[in-house]
């Protein structure tokens, strides 16, 4: 008797040592979030002042803002968007209103998961060979393009999720009024999944206003104010990645505002499209 | 879809619509065949643009450890052991600190604060690489160096054998500050799966054990885990692949050195870093091929670890589904 029960306080204290680090690991995940924006509040707010969007990247040892960055990032978000969105609804929709699970349709979705974290610094590889390389420098265009492709996966992905979730027996009454296929999917699926849809665009907006990496190989960057798309542009990423690299206070510290301003763009899209969807989601 | 419009009445209301349809099954088509044919052009390019080094180097340029721009000689085993051994420390932290995490929030934490913890959990993945870039460089590895490092080299490097791992002066950034940075930035990819696969496990299963004495731990170890075990590897692969692509944050923190140490902290470079630091000023053809076939050893590598963890998930879906 006296044995079960050392027995029983064994697996009780196993059980609270576990169960306190496990939660002790969640507090880990957390405290390093909270250390994070912690230091991006405390070193980059010094950074956001009304120049920081009003004036030029500075040379070393002068004053300065990120406009032209900001304004890059800005452009070359749209176009990724505004080129990858579409292509990603096309794509999501074949696999979950036209190929029903046949051989083509899953080797398409599988791919596209792979797509979907495969490392972007390869797409930069390619759309390097694929643009610059030809055109024979830099561009705008080829940082687009870059982004846009970092779209699709996530939009395509998104998109067959909350198509699947659409009951079939909306298809069928649409079917049944003499609907045509392609306006059932355009006004009834599209429009009964359009909450999630955008929480997908979303987070690819949210993923693209981050990436670094591709766009070295592809615009690189700009000390000056340039619209043409053409040729190099600045952008915030690159331009934050050589500034808080450099040895110049001046640069770090805009290398920092610039980054809590990233951060706090990337987070809003974020928490709007995670609360956009669980909004859809309990209305159901 | 041949069905052209026609004089007939009833046939010209159809006839468009049949038309519609069929341009819009054929865009869906089309580019659903899009996405096969990206990956088919990334193999491509990759492959083209590295054949120069892999003429001049053939297969040693994977077991050449030098890298040396000024006499041409290439070679990609430096760069690839960074990238397995940073890793491989991130799947040694991040593995038990994603487990920890994702059997709180599915066991033990209270439902009201589910949600928010899984968010704020999932934000750590939104936040960008360079982020962890920055902060790694000028934050995390500082702390690193003046309290971690002294305190491993102190202790694990006095032991012999393992010794030689955890020795050398703290430097602060180096192979092991690039680790670390990728175990926090897979925590989320991890637990969010395992977080998803543990809530599949059938409440039966999960009561019955319950009922029989089990504790939490006990039910986990022995009924959830053993269930969901291909899912879990799926999602630790899945990890793997995102920390073997990781460039910015390991950019920033690894220290660029192309030589291979004993010593964890010591710098070092990975793939992604090498292609991240060298590539817009790789100068002569074979230098730039070099780097490119970097790439592609990337590409294949994590190829094969993202189709191996898909094809785990979808697995465990169809166990789940069953």
């Amino acid at each position: 008797m006296a044995k079960d029960l050392a027995r029983y306080a064994r697996r009780r204290r196993k059980n609270w040592t576990i169960l306190g680090l496990s939660l002790c690991a969640t507090g880990v995940g957390l405290f390093f979030l909270g250390a994070i924006l912690y230091s991006l509040l405390v070193e980059g707010l010094s950074a956001i002042r009304p120049s920081l969007f009003t004036e030029m990247t500075p040379a070393p040892g002068s004053d300065g803002g990120l406009l032209n960055a900001i304004y890059g990032s800005v452009v070359m978000t749209i176009v990724g968007t505004v080129v990858g969105t579409p292509i990603g609804i096309l794509v999501g929709t074949y696999i979950a209103e036209y190929s029903r699970g046949n051989k083509l349709g899953q080797a398409i979705q599988f791919i596209n998961d792979v797509l979907l974290s495969a490392p972007s610094i390869i797409v930069g590889l390619f759309v390097y060979q694929l643009l610059v390389v030809p055109m024979g420098h830099f561009s705008g265009w080829a940082g687009g393009t870059t982004l846009a492709i970092l779209v699709v996966p996530v939009v395509t992905r998104t998109t067959v999720d909350m198509l699947v979730l659409v009951p079939n027996a909306l298809r069928e009454a649409a079917a049944a009024l003499g609907t045509p296929k392609w306006k059932i999917t355009v006004s009834v699926c599209y429009r009964a999944a359009r909450q999630g849809m955008l929480t997908g665009i979303m987070l690819a907006v949210a993923r693209i206003s981050g990436e670094t990496a591709p766009l070295l190989f592809t615009v690189l960057s700009n000390q000056f104010w340039s619209t043409d798309m053409n040729h190099s542009i600045a952008n915030l990423p690159v331009v934050i990645s050589n500034f808080a690299l450099s040895p110049y206070p001046d640069w770090q510290r805009l290398a920092w505002g610039g980054a809590l301003l990233i951060t706090i763009t990337i987070l809003i899209l974020n928490i709007t499209a995670r609360s956009l969807a669980s909004f859809g989601s309990s209305k159901q | 879809m041949v069905d052209i419009p026609s004089s007939n009445s009833g046939l010209r209301l159809r006839g468009p619509q049949h038309l519609y349809d069929g341009l819009f099954r054929g865009a869906t088509l089309f580019f659903g065949l899009f996405i096969l044919f990206i990956l088919g052009g990334v193999a491509i390019s990759l492959v083209i643009g590295s054949s120069e080094a892999y003429r001049n180097f053939g297969l040693k340029f994977l077991v050449i450890d030098t890298w040396n721009p000024a006499t041409n000689k290439f070679g990609a085993l430096v760069p690839i052991y960074g990238t397995l051994i940073t890793s491989l420390i991130a799947m040694v932290v991040g593995i038990p600190l994603s487990f920890g995490v994702a059997v709180f929030i599915t066991e033990l934490c209270p439902p009201m604060l589910k949600r928010p913890l899984s968010i704020a959990i999932e934000l750590l993945a939104g936040i960008p690489s360079i982020i962890y870039g920055i902060w790694g460089l000028f934050v995390f590895a500082p702390f690193l160096q003046e309290h971690l490092q002294p305190f491993l080299i102190h202790t694990i490097g006095k032991v012999p054998l393992i010794g030689a791992l955890f020795a050398g002066p703290p430097f602060g950034i180096g192979i092991l500050t690039a680790g670390l940075i990728l175990a926090i930035m897979v925590l989320p990819f991890i637990s969010s799966i395992m977080r998803d696969v543990f809530e599949t496990v059938p409440p039966m299963l999960r009561e019955s054990a319950y009922g029989l004495g089990c504790t939490t731990w006990e039910v986990v170890w022995r009924v959830v885990l053993p269930y969901t075990k291909v899912g879990v590897v799926g999602g630790i692969m899945l990890g793997l692949g995102r920390a073997m692509g990781e460039t910015m944050a390991v950019t920033f923190v690894i220290g660029n050195a192309h030589r291979i140490t004993s010593s964890l902290m010591a710098p070092g470079t990975t793939i992604s870093s090498a292609l991240a630091n060298e590539f817009t000023e790789a100068s002569g053809s074979i230098y730039q091929s070099s780097l490119i076939a970097l790439g592609l050893i990337l590409f294949v590598i994590t190829f094969i670890v993202l189709a191996a963890a898909k094809y785990m998930l979808i697995r465990m879906q169809r166990q789940a589904g069953n």
